[in-house]
Order: C-alpha cells, then structure tokens, then sequence
C-alpha cells in the first residue's frame, strides 16, 4: 500500500487550482490598444473620450472600445493596423494629449475584481523604450562643496578672516591669507557638517595644508558623508525623472535605480525615443530677471564684456541683451504651470511659492513700466577626452525667451509669453516635474518597434509549444503510465510558473521565455530519476508497491542536490545580472522551485492514487521489460 | 521501448586517460582561438549602435552598405537577421555619447529615404562604459557561481568531489567559449546566461552520478574506486541519455522556432549540454579519480565517527 495522507492529496489540488486561479488571467490575451492621456495630471473627461470616438468614427477606423481606465483613455483596436492607423491619427487631430501605444489585456472583470492580472511583458515583448541614465556623482559632489564654499566664505569674513576659499575637484581648498586663527577657522569648517556634528560624528577630513597664497587647509568628504550626497543627488534625479516619466503619461513605466550611478527607464508603447528623450534629459530653468536699462547692449557686445552688474545674453533672435545679475525668481520657486494660449499667442502661466510671490512683488511695484526678461537655462552634459580622460562637462545655454514690460504690480500667478506652441508645452512640462539636481547622461537606449514585440512573443509561444508536446510524446512512449503521469506534472509546472510570474507582477522578457523553454526540458529530470529507480528496483526483484517507495525515496537527495546546484546559478545570475539576464534567471530559478513541487509530491500524489490503493499490483506500465 | 533492458556494463573509465587528452587538446584550441581571434562579442560588451530594419521584399546588402556608406558611416556590418528581408545593421561605437542614438535614428532615416516601405524594428544604443562593467559583471558572476557551488559540494560531498564537479564546470564553460570563438557567433549577453545555465545542467549531471558513487561506496565494500565509478556512470547512463534527449529536444524547437534573438542562447546551451554531459562522465569523475578518492572521502563527517566507533 503506497498512499498519502488526505490533507497531502488536498495541498497538492489546493496548489494546482490556486495555481490555475493565478494563471488564468493571461489565457485571453491582449488587444492592440492606444492609450491617450492628459500633459498635466488631470483625468481625461468623457467629453474627450467621445471627441475621440467621433474623430475615429469620422476616418471610418473600427475599434472595439473606448474606455476610461485610470484617468486616461483606453482605445481597443481588432489589429495592429487599425491601432497604428489610430495611433497616427490621433496625433495629428489631438496635439495636446499623449498618445502611446500598448497592450490592453482582455482580462474578465471578476479577475480584476480579485486583483489578478496576466504577466507583466517586458519591453521585448511588446515593444517600447529603453533608456539607461548615469548620473554624474563628480559633479554632485562638486555642488554640494559649492554650498560649504558660500557658506565659510560669509562666516569667515564675518569674522574678519581674509581668504580665497574655492573648490577644486572633489576638495575644498581654505587658504587663509591674513588674520585667521587657524584653530578658530579648522572649528568653523567642522561646523560645515551640521547633522554630523550633531551626532558627534567627523564626516570631513580636514588637513592642514600651505597654499601659494597661504597656509590653511584642504578639505574632503569622509566615506560616510559621501555616500549620503550621492545616494542624495541619486534619490534626488530619480524622483525628477520619475515625475516627468509621469508627465509623459505612459501606461506602466519603469523608473528605477540601477546599481551605484545608474538610473533605468522604461517606458511601453513608446515609438519616438527623441520625444521621450527630450523631456527625460532636458535640464531646463528659468530664471526672471530685470534688464539693464542704463547700458547699451550692442555696447557691451562690441567690447565683449558686461558692465558691473549686468551680463550678457542674446535672445532668440541672436540679439544681445543685458541683464542685471540679481535673479528675482528662478524655476524652482515655481509651484505649478499650464501650457495655453493668451491673446492667441502660446503661454505659459506660472504659479509661484509663497517667498518667490513675495520677491516678485516687490519687484514688480518697485519697477512698472520698466522691461523684465525671462532667462532659460538649458544645461548638456557631454562626455570630452582631457588628458586621455573622459570627463563629464556641462555646456549650459542661455536665453533670453521673452522681454516684456511690467504692466502692473502681481505676485504668485503671471504668464510667459514669446514661445512656439511646441516650447510652451514641454516647458510647463518641465517646470512642474522640477529640475535635475545633477546633470545626467545617457549611456544605452533600446527601441523595440511593436512588430518586432509580437513576432517575439508568437515565436516564444510557438517554441514553448511544439518543445513541450515533443517532450509530452517522447515521456508518454517512453515511460507510458508513469510518463502520462510525469506530462500531468509537467503541464502543472508550466502553468504555476505563469501563476507565479502573474503573481509577482515579474517581466516576462524573451530570455525568460527562454527560460522557460528550458525548464521544460529539465524539469522531467526528477521524474526520469524516479522512474529509472524504480525500474532498477523492479529488475532487483522488489514488488511493484515496494519499488515505487524506494524509488522516490532514493531519487529524493539526488534531485536535491542537483536542483540546489542549479538554482545556486540562478541566484547568482539574478544578483549580478540586469535586465534580460534577470529575466532568464527569474523564470529559471521558479521553474526549479515549481518543477520539485510538481515531479516529486504532485507525481507521487498520482502513482499512489493509480497503484497505492490496490492490494495485488502485479506490473507497473513503466515500460521497459520489468 | 526501453532504452536498456538491463544495467549496462561499458569500461567508461578505461579510455579515461585518452578522454583526458581530448579535452586538453580542446582547451588548448579554445585558448589559442581566444588568443588569435578573441569573440565577436555583441554591442552589450563593446558599445556601440545596432538597428534591424525589416523591409517587403528580399533585399540586397551590397545596397543597404552601400547607402550606409554614401551617409558616411565607416565600417558598418551589415547582415541578415533570420530572413532576407530583416537586416541587421551594426554600427562602431561612437565616441561623442550624445550623439549615440541618434546615429541609429538618422542612418534609418537614410534607408527609409531609398525606400519608404523599410520599417524599423529596433534600434539599440551602448555606450562604452556599459560594455565594460558587463564583461566586468559576467566574469564576476561565473566566478561567484563557481565559488558557492563548490562550497555547497564541499560540504555535501567532500573536497575531491568539489573539485572534480568544478573542474567539469571550468571545462564546459570554457570549450563552449571556444566554440563561439572557432565559429564567430555573436557573443552577446544571453550567450552569457547561457552559459550559467550550461553551469546549472551540467552540474546537474554531475551531481547525480556522485551521488550514486557516494551510495555504491557504502553499499559495495569490495571492488576498486574505478569499479565502482564504472558500476555507477553505468548505474545512472539511462537517466543521463533521456534527460539528455528532453533538453535537446526543447532547444532544438527553441534554436528553430524561437526566433533570431535566441539564436546564440540555443546554441550555447545544445553545445552546452553535449559537452556538460561528456565531461559529467569524464572530466569530474576522472578528475575525482584522479585525486584518489576513496570511502572515506565521501560518507559525511558524522557517518565517519559512528563507522568508526565499535
């Protein structure tokens, strides 16, 4: 008699139906879709959802639905054709609203209601944006010194210390030219370091050091402080980006951290990398100020130097124009902005915080009828070879967008004018996701077109298939009752793999496919052990009953160690690796993990429900002459 | 329809020496080939820009070069993907990094100006830095594998076996390295988990004719190690062929259904496998043999004492 308990026999169908549960979401499939949403974060109104229907009725293209999902439009097309006929149609006719492609799933709603979905397709799979960013701590580290720098610099003259403090590189250089106590100023510089000297803690390594223009110290960031700056300046540029991958209003986008200095993008659906690109790496400002109505501009020009006070900028039109150096407001004190028309012209209207009304008011009642200009600072990294080196430099544009006088006092709410339609929407775009605290570069860009996803996906599913039914014949003749009941197991694991991946919300990416491709062909191992144990067992003389026992009782370490083994590799692929190596590692390593499950106690569950209960078992279709 | 009707009785370790001159001669072919012609590694490890454009009809390469080349681009490789209307175009890396993409977009809109019906499926941009840290990350983490897996053996099976197991695993690895360096298939980065996964299988392999050594030393008091390392290659041969035969069998339906990008990813792992499974029998148990293992090399630490207390 070989049988298990009842409550065992239960796990095992209890895994298997919650597995099926989990699984079958992904059954129905998924329907060529366009997603349209709003710039800002505003839900999409059903007026413009009938507005779209009517301007697709209009070009005779048939779609299946139209729907609100999530504040934004979800458009679902029979084709592909259909959808990117859509897709280009709806551009043209709706400037002012993303339109992305993607993969609406057909999902019932009672699945949803439970909160289950089908698997998360990677970027391979249904096509879209890849962007891998560096961020450049150098520089981070560089800005925050900046700070130290102003601020030593006001206390030491405060106290009556003359000094040429600056940054040089990832150092701070205090050269104290005359009337410093050096002990007074070293306690001043380890003061910098406010929330370190609060806990006791020396987050700066101060050296005494002799300068050409006199002694006093060199000053860098311990370990410890600068990890905490460039985790910061990391956090910092990931939320922005995050912000403005939001504002881009794509369906499910990735924004994540990856490794040290690496910040990773992903955004479905998207076809036109250089639109993406332009809001994830623009670097753009703002910056009001007052123009210089004393001096000449083309003066200043010709000499090709400001006067006190003032420097030179051109505007678009390639004219210069002077500016008074006292920035009134700058793009961060900016609260929120919309893209629009006034008087028929594009604008853009800007809401202030509260300091920056305060500043704004001021000024405007201090100068009506005197011209204040809108500077826009637009800063690129780009990688130069110095020394044989490569170093980050940031090249920074400025220009003057838009002059005009001061008609009246205002505070908190103006508006922008002397932009393109195109200028004022990415703009206000710019302005509300905020400003990158540290330049960025990017270092890999991946676009997959939406053909190349489902070509890649149908020919996953086609491998998937055809080497599963092989493997399915192959067992079935091979090992006959015994292979049907390990095919039982194999099917079992495929679909809690899909269960598991659902589940976990994971990318399935084509080397997870892969994956599991091969998982299929591994995962009969243990079944193959078993079975070949039991043969040899019967071909020892042992009875049928007997063999069946020993068999799966002496094949258990065995496939033990092997599958330990194997899912070691997967979790060191999956540690070290990125992207598709992680999806390989991912599948494979459940694969393992579902395959024990399946092939040991799921197939042993069957043998004892087929041969356990019978009292006179005289041969077992094992096949083989046993 | 079995494969054996009875426990086959081949001498596996009698040609064991000569099995050991093969594959020497295999690592040395693999290293003097890396030496030589190193790997076509793909644009993951040495930066650079990659498109594939899908075209209507069967297409000629001489004039996608040649309109590639009248643009100005130096060097382009340009060949089929799969089919004669898929083309994959790979472009040197560039060193202005802003720049990267954009020479992938604007060589497409090149080809789209010649014929309008091109359509382009994918374009990928690397910079230099990323390839580095990969190869860096690659070797890292066949290193890590190697490492952990010879610890958990170490302490499941002793020292001589762990460096048996490993001494497969190297070789495998190796003599599939070599295989994509003799044959200039691209070396990209699912070639690289390809690769660990060839690790994972082939230790599999190992392990299971270990094991039975480990119970055949208990079980069998008398006979020499070799013997016994016959009697259990023997022992687990059925198994070893049909798990052979079902992995073949799914990356043989993956190699020719599963689409150009796994291309190199299948046959890494049939090469794998072929090898793995032949140096399961020669490399780990000859090794182990080699360095003389016994008993006593293989019943766990406690077993020893409560053998040894009368």
């Amino acid at each position: 008699m070989n049988r298990y308990p009842n409550w065992l026999n239960y796990l095992v169908l209890f895994v298997i139906l919650a597995g099926a549960l989990l699984a079958l979401p992904n059954v129905y499939g998924v329907d060529p879709g366009v997603h349209v949403s709003r710039p800002d974060s505003n839900p999409l109104q059903e007026s413009t959802l009938s507005q779209i229907e009517t301007i697709l009725d209009e070009e005779e293209i048939g779609f299946v639905s139209a729907a609100l999902e999530d504040d934004a439009g979800l458009i679902r097309f029979a084709n592909e054709v259909d959808q990117q006929r859509a897709n280009e149609l709806l551009r043209e006719r709706m400037p002012n609203h993303i339109i992305a492609l993607t993969l609406a799933p057909r999902t019932p709603g009672w699945l949803g209601a439970l909160g289950l979905e089908p698997m998360n397709l990677g970027l391979d799979l249904r096509g879209g944006v890849h962007f891998l960013y560096q961020v450049d701590l150098d520089s981070a580290v560089q800005q925050f010194l900046g700070t130290y720098e102003a601020s030593l610099r006001t206390e030491l003259r405060e106290a009556g210390i003359r000094n040429r403090v600056r940054v040089e590189g990832d150092t701070l250089l205090v050269p104290i030219i005359d009337g410093g106590d050096l002990d007074e100023v070293e306690r001043m510089i380890r003061a910098l370091d406010e929330a370190g000297a609060l806990q006791l803690v020396d987050r700066l390594i101060v050296d005494r050091a002799t300068f050409d223009d006199g002694p006093g110290f060199r000053v860098q960031l311990a370990d410890t402080l600068l990890r905490e700056r460039q985790d910061f300046a990391i956090q910092q540029n990931t939320t922005t980006l995050r912000n403005r991958v939001n504002e881009l209003g794509v369906a499910e986008p990735v924004v994540q951290r990856q490794g040290l200095d690496r910040i990773l993008i992903q955004l479905p659906g998207v076809q036109d990398p250089a639109q993406a690109e332009r809001i994830l790496g623009a670097t753009a400002t703002l910056e009001f100020r007052l123009v210089d109505r004393e001096n000449n501009a083309y003066d200043a020009q010709e000499r090709g130097r400001a006067p006190l006070g003032s420097e030179l900028y051109s505007d678009t039109g390639g004219l210069p124009v002077l500016l008074r150096r006292e920035v009134i407001v700058t793009g961060d004190q900016i609260t929120d902005a919309t893209s629009g028309y006034s008087q028929g012209t594009p604008a853009v209207f800007v809401n202030l915080d509260s300091s920056g009304a305060n500043r704004m008011l001021d000024t405007t009642a201090e100068n009506v009828g005197y011209p204040m200009a809108v500077l826009f600072i637009e800063e690129t990294p780009e990688l130069v070879e110095r020394n044989g080196e490569e170093v980050i430099e940031t090249v920074s544009e400025e220009t003057v967008i838009n002059q005009a006088n001061i008609q009246g006092v205002f505070s908190s709410r103006f508006q922008i004018t002397g932009l393109t339609p195109f200028e004022a929407q990415d703009l206000a775009l710019l302005l509300r996701a905020g400003a990158l605290a540290t330049p960025i570069f990017k270092i890999e860009e991946r676009t997959i077109g939406p053909s190349l996803g489902q070509d890649n996906i149908n020919q996953g599913r086609l491998a998937i298939i055809i080497g599963f039914l092989a493997v399915v014949v192959f067992m079935a003749i091979y090992y006959r009752v015994f292979g049907l009941v390990a095919n039982l197991a194999l099917f079992a694991n495929l679909v809690l793999i899909v269960a598991l991946l659902s589940l976990l919300q994971a990318a399935l990416t084509l080397p997870g496919i892969a994956g599991i491709v091969l998982t299929v062909g591994m995962a009969v191992d243990a079944n193959v052990l078993i079975f070949e144990r039991i043969r040899e067992e019967l071909r020892n003389g042992n009875s049928p009953q007997a063999s069946i026992r020993a068999g799966y009782e002496k094949a258990f370490s065995t496939i033990a160690d092997a599958n330990i083994t194997t899912l070691i590799a997967a979790t060191v692929l999956f540690t070290l690796g990125t992207g598709p190596i992680r999806g390989f590692a991912v599948t494979l390593g459940l694969g393992i993990l579902t395959s024990m499950f399946t092939s040991i106690i799921g197939t042993r569950a069957v043998v004892n429900l087929i041969y356990g209960g019978r009292h006179q078992v005289r041969r077992l279709a094992i096949g083989g002459n046993v | 329809m079995p494969l054996f009707n009875k426990t086959p009785n081949f001498n596996f370790m009698g040609p064991r020496r000569l099995a050991t001159g093969i594959s020497a001669v295999l690592i040395v072919v693999t290293f003097a080939s890396l030496a030589f012609r190193s790997l076509n590694f793909g644009i993951e490890f040495t930066g650079g820009v990659l498109l594939e454009v899908g075209y209507e009809t069967s297409v000629d390469l001489e004039n996608v070069r040649g309109v590639l080349a009248e643009e100005g681009y130096a060097n382009p490789s340009v060949q089929f993907f799969g089919s004669s209307t898929d083309v994959l175009i790979r472009l040197p890396p560039v060193e202005d990094v802003e720049d990267g993409a954009s020479i992938g977009e604007q060589a497409f809109v090149a080809l789209q100006a010649r014929d309008p019906a091109v359509e382009l499926r994918r374009v990928e941009f690397v910079g230099p830095q990323v390839g580095e840290d990969l190869r860096e990350q690659g070797g890292l983490a066949m290193l890590f594998a190697l490492i952990m897996i010879f610890t958990y053996i170490m302490l499941r099976f002793r020292w001589k076996f762990a460096a048996g197991a490993i001494a497969a695993l190297v070789h495998d690895v190796l003599i599939t390295v070599g295989f994509f360096s003799i044959t200039g298939l691209t070396f990209d980065l699912t070639v690289l988990a390809a690769l660990l996964a060839v690790i994972g299988y082939s230790l599999n392999d190992t392990i299971v004719i270990f094991d039975r050594i480990r119970e055949n030393f208990r079980l069998i008091r008398r006979g020499s190690a070799v013997e016994i390392v016959n009697t259990s290659i023997n022992q687990t041969l059925a198994r070893t062929v049909i798990t052979g035969i079902t992995t073949l069998i799914v990356l043989v339906a993956l190699l020719l259904l599963g689409g150009e990008t796994v291309y190199g990813f299948s046959v890494a792992l049939i090469a794998g496998v072929l090898i793995g499974t032949y140096s399961s029998i020669y490399v780990a148990s000859s090794a182990a043999l080699a360095l003389d293992v016994s008993p006593a090399d293989l019943i766990p630490p406690k077993r020893e004492e409560a053998d040894e207390t009368p």
